[in-house]
């Protein structure tokens, strides 16, 4: 059973999304898929486990040998990854069954829960896979159950929203596909070690090139990296609030994997960073991306559009670490991975809870939310700290580390900038805050009570979560570290 | 000697007063309860702060680790001269202040109390942190949650101008403290390997000496709780605050707590030989006598009574910073006391200004004529700290303003000495006239009030009486100052 950890991380939610047809009953289906996710989550943590004390786990799917079937492998890298998607999945499910009574109509919550198991079982699969072609496959099942959910939302907008994000997001995967057939066309080989084998050997081809660009381009679409980052703040905003928690904490993580896993395994670290500027360029639009998307959020008054766009900047810093290529550095972005999705997850929820309460996260429904929703709102005070980058939360740690790797490149002008623009991201949590906490209830909001008990607690286990691995470091870094090095090992 | 161990009253001294908050919130509804608990705990936390003191005289070393945070940095304290002084100072200060807190709260009849109680012990405890902290990252974590926990008490009354108030507290506490202070941090993990206390300083000899200085410049307006020129703004803006939060946290804790960490960088991080030849030393002296003098300048043109004293604490915390920057034993030595005299006159002023506001709802300077004769206890205990931030006999701030002056006599340093003169014409011309007035000059408008609270009158009386007190006694407190340089203290 545990040799079939890899394949069972993905064929598990795979599996069980039809079989919530035959459950009829809203909480039955709830109930199932919390299970399943559930499972997913201790597969994931096995695998860790497992990883962490044996090394990479290579499994052939069906028994058939690498070039000819497909190969799952994990490593330290995706490893970590399953455990945020796996993990934050389950959390946020366990407020589902609440917050879509009141977002989607009875008859569609069947098809909630199967779009939602097919979307995580498309992330799963993206990461475990070591077939670029199965990666695209997985891509497009989670993608379009993606583009579904979103349109779930009940706010009319979610329609153009979804659509917007279909015709972006098809733009994405149709430029990965090119990249990926024209690897094929140049190696003959889809298997992602196979390939890092056979791609030195031609180099310095325009075709590779080509690909390259193509694949490059459609990831910086799917991980919302500015300017291609339009799509997300409609997308966040107008879906179910489970939707977006879900999807803020582990969409662009998939893509950012994506890149890390292609640039650093598969085409090399000597070609990627060589072959075109990509470095300056990422540096560049990483913290474009950082000033303008965290400048945006500031004027937002829709709060769901607020966060998105911080979303967005804190991309930003993923790709500022990842572009300074050097061991710290990307264990910066892996933490940050790991420690945004814990921020945002929290906080989307949080928003999901006020969206339950007042049918609407406007700026105007904050006033008085400090007193209306206490709870609720020191989750986001707290999640919103961790996010400014305050000693003793997650937002630290990366924080630490990002100005780490800047500093030993050298890059000191780097280094100001990203800490100037995370002084933006006080000004846009102090917002709130100060609306929360000094200004009175907007007419017709006193009587608003606090959210329910099903909210809260998953709340504010991610909101400890956030603290918890602000204080205890052990896991993320010792995981990044390990996957940092394991990376260069492979390719130094 | 007890039944606690030196090593457990240390962690206790922390962890004590953030515990106590889970006593003062149960103990909420009932306010004789819960002010019983805060008087316990300070008196407690009095109690190890000054075992803590007599164990460290006999020798003994105390120190604990917690854990390791980020590998290689660890979350761990260590007893040491200047952070005895300033525990002892903050803890005997906290229970003064508490028993004046309840005489001023209980005639206001401010809403909030239990949270206002709650966040001054979180503040304590975190001043207890950076007190007795080993490392400079242990001290920035304590750092960043004073500034987070003292927010709710500067904005304590909830109106408008306590959120502008509140705003500029926060924005440029936090903006100083993640632009500068956490970056020049970082860089001096980078360029020396450690971030621990260590007497003589951590850079190595062939240290880049324009970085070294460049690091200086980001400490030293990073460190913005010292308030230097022209990041001082936050202090008069903590003003809106409740007096005995002003008393105790906006003339003692958190300013002292920004002052310390300067002396702290200076001796322990660069040490004084290092930086004999960093010539943006000088520059920092140059401001530090500019704020000084021109602090001075804006107190003497308040009408405001706690604006004239916020801008006298700004200029008197320059004195520490320009002690200190004359990189002398002597100097040094002397801005630690100033670190104690300011911090019994300051307070005891303040004390004074909120007795007077409770008693007769005055803040100007210009409506205090004759009131000497209906507050006599309290206008004689204004007339004591004046004398001591001024630097006259028989009082503890003659003592260490003599000491500066030797210093910049041994430097010959003629800009010091010509500050000091300046300055302290300027502290007599702003406080002089206030005492005259209030005993000499008749009544404008004759209205009928008497003195204080008792508590509030004793607590000011006890606070003026050690001001003197410790200029006859101040051998102890000599002692610690000049522990701060083992084996330099006899001069160069």
């Amino acid at each position: 059973m545990l040799t079939h950890l890899p394949v069972l991380q993905v064929i598990v939610p795979l599996l069980a999304a039809p079989l919530c047809l035959l459950l009829t009953r809203s909480r039955l289906v709830w109930v199932f898929t919390l299970i399943v996710s559930g499972l997913a989550f201790v597969i994931s943590g096995l695998l860790l486990q497992q990883v962490m004390a044996t090394g990479t786990i290579i499994y052939e799917l069906g028994g058939w040998d690498a070039p000819w079937g497909i190969e799952y492998r994990i490593d330290q890298l995706n490893a970590l990854l399953l455990l945020i998607i796996s993990g934050v999945s389950t959390v946020v499910l366990m407020a589902a069954h609440t917050s879509i009574r009141k977002e989607i109509s009875p008859d569609r919550h069947s098809l909630f829960y199967i779009l939602y198991l097919l979307s995580l079982a498309g992330m799963l699969g993206i990461v475990a896979t070591a077939d670029a072609f199965n990666v695209f496959v997985f891509l497009e099942i989670s993608s379009l159950s993606a583009y579904a959910l979103i349109a779930l939302g009940k706010d009319r907008r979610a329609l153009w929203a979804s659509y917007q994000y279909l015709i972006m997001g098809t733009i994405g995967a149709t430029f990965i596909l090119i990249g990926i057939g024209l690897m094929y066309q140049m190696t003959g080989t889809l298997n992602m070690y196979d390939l890092s084998q056979r791609l030195p050997g031609v180099e310095n081809t325009r075709t590779l090139f080509t690909a390259f660009s193509f694949f490059i381009v459609g990831v910086c679409l799917k991980l919302a990296l500015f300017p291609l980052h339009l799509w997300l703040p409609n997308a966040y905003a107008y879906a179910p609030s489970i939707v977006t928690a879900f999807f803020a904490a582990t969409a662009t993580k998939v893509a950012i994997y994506l890149l890390i896993r292609f640039t650093f395994s598969i085409f090399g670290l000597s070609f990627s960073f060589t072959a075109l500027p990509l470095q300056l360029l990422f540096v560049v639009l990483g913290l474009a991306g950082v000033f303008v998307a965290s400048t945006s959020a500031i004027y937002q008054t829709n709060i769901k559009h607020l966060f998105a766009y911080s979303s967005i900047a804190q991309v930003g810093y993923m790709i500022i670490g990842f572009s300074v290529s050097t061991v710290t550095g990307l264990m910066a972005t892996l933490l940050h991975m790991f420690n945004h999705a814990l921020m945002k997850s929290a906080l989307f929820l949080a928003l999901g809870a006020v969206m339950y309460r007042f049918g609407s996260v406007k700026i105007n429904d904050f006033h008085g939310l400090g007193r209306l929703m206490p709870y609720t709102m020191a989750a986001i005070v707290v999640g919103g700290i961790s996010l400014i980058g305050v000693p003793l939360t997650v937002g630290f740690i990366s924080k630490w580390y990002l100005l780490m790797a800047l500093i030993e490149k050298g890059w000191w002008p780097v280094a100001v900038l990203i800490l100037i623009g995370s002084l933006l991201a006080v000004v846009y949590v102090w917002r709130l805050v100060e609306v929360a906490y000094f200004k009175p209830p907007v007419a017709g909001n006193e009587a608003v009570k606090e959210a329910p008990l099903s909210f809260l607690i998953p709340i504010w286990l991610l909101v400890s979560a956030n603290i918890y691995f602000g204080i205890d470091t052990r896991l993320s870094i010792q995981v990044a570290q390990a996957a940092a090095h394991s990376l260069f090992g492979v390719s130094p | 000697m007890s039944f606690l161990s030196l090593d457990t009253m240390l962690q206790f001294s922390i962890v004590l007063p953030v515990l106590a908050t889970l006593g003062i919130v149960v103990a909420g509804r009932h306010p004789n309860l819960r002010e019983a608990v805060t008087i316990t705990t300070s008196l407690v936390l009095l109690y190890f702060v000054s075992s803590l003191y007599q164990g460290y005289e006999s020798g003994e070393t105390i120190s604990v680790q917690w854990w390791e945070l980020i590998p290689g940095l660890q979350v761990s304290f260590k007893i040491e001269a200047l952070g005895m002084m300033f525990a002892l100072i903050a803890s005997f200060l906290w229970l003064i202040t508490t028993v004046y807190a309840i005489g001023y709260m209980r005639r206001h009849n401010e809403q909030n109390q239990t949270r206002f109680y709650s966040c001054f012990a979180i503040a304590i405890g975190s001043v207890m942190g950076i007190a007795f902290a080993e490392n400079l990252f242990t001290l920035f974590i304590f750092y960043e949650i004073l500034t987070l926990s003292t927010y709710p008490l500067v904005t304590h009354s909830g109106t408008d101008e306590a959120r502008k108030g509140g705003r500029i507290y926060l924005g440029i506490l936090l903006s100083t403290s993640i632009a500068f202070f956490l970056l020049a941090i970082v860089s001096t993990w980078f360029v020396a390997g450690t971030l621990d206390f260590t007497a003589g300083g951590v850079f190595d000899a062939n240290v880049d000496l324009t970085v070294a200085g460049v690091i200086l410049v980001l400490f030293i307006f990073g460190i913005g709780k010292a308030s230097i020129m022209p990041f001082h703004r936050w202090l008069p803006a903590a003003m809106v605050a409740p007096t005995p939060v002003s008393a105790l946290l906006h003339a003692v804790a958190v300013v002292k707590a920004g002052v310390f960490t300067v002396v702290k960088v200076i001796v322990y991080i660069f040490g004084l030989d290092q930086l004999q030849n960093v010539s943006s030393s000088d520059w920092m002296l140059y401001l530090s006598g500019f704020t000084i003098i021109v602090g001075s300048i804006i107190a003497l043109r308040s009408d405001n009574l706690k604006r004239r004293l916020a801008y006298s604490t700004v200029s008197q915390l320059s004195y520490v910073i320009m002690a200190t920057l004359m990189l002398l034993p002597l100097s040094v030595t002397g801005a630690a006391l100033h670190i104690l005299a300011h911090a019994f006159g300051k307070i005891t002023l303040f004390f004074a200004a909120g007795s007077i506001y409770v008693a007769s709802h005055k803040t100007k300077v210009s409506q205090l004529n004759g009131i000497g004769r209906r507050m006599p206890w309290t206008m004689l205990a204004f007339a004591v700290g004046s004398l001591s931030i001024i630097g006259l006999p028989p009082t503890i701030g003659f003592i260490s303003k003599w000491y500066i002056v030797l210093g910049a006599m041994e430097a010959q340093q003629l800009f010091v000495i010509a500050v000091i003169i300046s300055s302290t014409l300027l502290n007599a011309s702003y406080f002089l006239p206030v005492i005259y007035a209030a005993f000499f000059k008749s009544e404008d408008q004759p209205v009928e009030h008497g003195e204080a609270p008792v508590l509030m009158v004793m607590a000011l009386t006890t606070t003026a009486a050690l001001t003197i007190l410790l200029f006859f006694y101040s051998d102890n407190a000599l002692e610690l100052a000049q522990q701060l340089l083992p084996g330099n203290s006899n001069g160069k």
